[in-house]
């Protein structure tokens, strides 16, 4: 559905690759037109109309943004580069200054590396212990797993909403239940969730989330860090410098401003914060649900004509989200992809950033197919075609 | 070469490498992977003085890299330092799509077309570039 809005579709691609980066449609692409052709001034310099305009462009993607995971204040939400640097200021701004030797956070062995090198560095740095929740026999992590693995040195949890390798989603309306009983923070990676689903951050109760806006139609080098009022008060800013500071005349006396500013040190990345502002428009046009049912729908479609193909191995038959993870017997995962590429579709091959998760799975590398709201049942139906034929792919892969 | 012979050697170098195992301690081992893709192979070279005595290999990647690196391992056990760095330098050149010495390449002649996929062609350097390594390193 919607494939009219997104350019790149009018060529012959079929792009499966949707968990990596989505495509950007047209009023996305306009917004960042708009603005470098007609009011590319700087924001926050509000002395002449064109940078008051360039403000209210920026500020109003916040309040888009607050809306769409129904944060409860503007302050809650600071735009970042990514996913990668949210969780990065988290980690670094927030959990450095708090957490002490043998405090303990919890981990899966499914999470990407930006959710697992921060906590790394931590454990080098000040001598906390990371524990991994145990994952069932189809790679979910389960509320008893999670109480099992609570300790009482336990002082966060910090996990993927969904997983980019199996696409399972977490309960996390449980889990933050669960934590906050204990008096443990959760952290949520909502890099591959914000995009599929509808996300009350409120209701969830999380902490602290952060994610990505290339992966949810809008541009790249723009993010989210979404956290608790009382609790990103003291994330210390990583980046210092213009924009967010109040006053300062010697190291003893530097007056910040307030949140989210301080949080946003430098130029920001103006033309994308304004571009994801009409990713979000975008996709609220659309329904958040209405894109979950539909991805939901060509998953089962997808997973349904591959199962009898007896040369796939299929890693998640099980999985909330638009991934389907593979192998085709004996193929190098990567062969797989190059094959497909020769026919212009478009997959994703290797341990997709989750390397500690070939622990649980036994695997290494796989193929993964990610799907989004814009592909079709022909576009699968091509796919499954060029996958029934072993020979094929054995004689065409190199 | 026809196009069909190339492939096939290929393949018979990717289903049946030479020298797929791990060495001993008396080995150089060096690592080479690819930063864009997930090739990742270990090379264990053996020198006696200025002769490469033995090569082998273990790890995971494609067809490509697989199969260039068995071709290496047969035409490059016996090679002096020197040799074996011309004919690394001659398959750079020649994976380029530049001019290169065709009679030293043997059946790394195999690749004399990939420069024409630049998504590939660092799979099939990759174990040239390990190996490359390890005798400068030992030089």
């Amino acid at each position: 559905m919607n494939r009219e809005d997104f350019p790149l579709l009018n060529n012959d691609i079929i792009y499966l690759d949707n968990s990596a980066t989505s495509l950007k449609p047209k009023s996305v692409i306009e917004a960042i037109s708009d603005y470098y052709n007609n009011y590319s001034a700087n924001a926050h310099r509000g002395d002449y109309d064109l940078s008051f305009k360039v403000d209210q462009a920026y500020e109003n993607t916040r309040e888009l943004v607050r809306d769409f995971i129904n944060a409860k204040y503007l302050e809650e939400i600071v735009f970042t580069s990514g996913a990668t640097e949210g969780l990065n200021m988290i980690v670094n701004g927030f959990f450095a200054n708090l957490l002490e030797e043998g405090d303990e956070v919890l981990l899966t062995t499914s999470e990407h590396a930006s959710n697992v090198l921060p906590w790394f560095r931590l454990v080098n740095k000040l001598g906390i212990k990371i524990n991994y929740i145990p994952l069932d026999d189809n790679y979910y992590v389960t509320i008893d797993n999670v109480k099992k693995a609570i300790t009482s040195n336990t002082k966060v949890i910090s996990l993927a909403g969904i997983t980019n390798v199996i696409g399972d989603a977490r309960p996390i309306k449980e889990i933050t239940k669960l934590a906050h009983d204990n008096n443990i923070f959760v952290v949520v990676d909502g890099a591959q969730m914000i995009p599929h689903e509808k996300v009350d951050v409120t209701d969830l109760d999380i902490d602290f989330l952060a994610f990505s806006g290339h992966k949810m139609c809008g541009p790249t080098g723009t993010g989210v860090l979404y956290g608790k009022k009382e609790l990103l008060e003291h994330l210390e800013p990583i980046n210092l410098g213009g924009g967010m500071n109040e006053s300062f005349d010697n190291p003893e006396e530097i007056y910040l401003k307030s949140l989210p500013t301080r949080l946003e040190a430098g130029t920001q990345n103006i033309a994308g914060v304004i571009g994801l502002g009409a990713a979000v428009k975008y996709l609220d046009s659309i329904g958040m649900d209405k894109i979950k049912e539909q991805e939901h729908f060509l998953r089962k479609y997808l997973i349904d004509r591959l199962i009898p193909l007896k040369h796939i191995d299929i890693i998640n038959i099980e999985s909330d989200s638009g991934i389907v993870t593979f192998n085709v017997n004996k193929i190098f995962s990567q062969d797989v992809a190059y094959y497909l590429n020769k026919y212009n579709v478009c997959v994703r091959a290797g341990n997709h950033c989750a390397k500690n998760l070939k622990s649980s799975v036994g695997v290494t590398n796989t193929v993964r197919v990610s799907l989004y709201f814009y592909n079709t049942t022909e576009e699968i139906d091509n796919l499954v075609e060029l996958l029934s034929n072993y020979d094929k792919i054995l004689k065409e892969m190199i | 070469m026809d196009q069909e012979t190339k492939r096939e050697i290929i393949m018979e170098n990717y289903m049946h490498p030479l020298n797929r195992k791990r060495s001993s301690d008396d080995y150089v081992k060096v690592n080479t992977n690819n930063d864009s893709c997930i090739d990742n192979i270990d090379i264990y070279i053996k020198f006696s003085g200025d002769i490469i005595e033995d090569i082998t290999f273990e790890g995971e990647a494609c067809a490509i890299s697989i199969s260039a690196t068995s071709i290496m391992i047969s035409n490059l056990i016996g090679k002096t330092k020197e040799e074996a760095l011309d004919f690394i330098h001659n398959f750079y050149a020649m994976t380029n799509g530049e001019n290169f010495k065709e009679e030293i390449m043997q059946e790394a002649i195999v690749y004399e077309d990939i420069y024409k996929q630049g998504n590939r062609k660092t799979c099939a350097t990759l174990p040239f570039r390990g190996l490359e390594k390890a005798i400068l390193d030992n030089m």
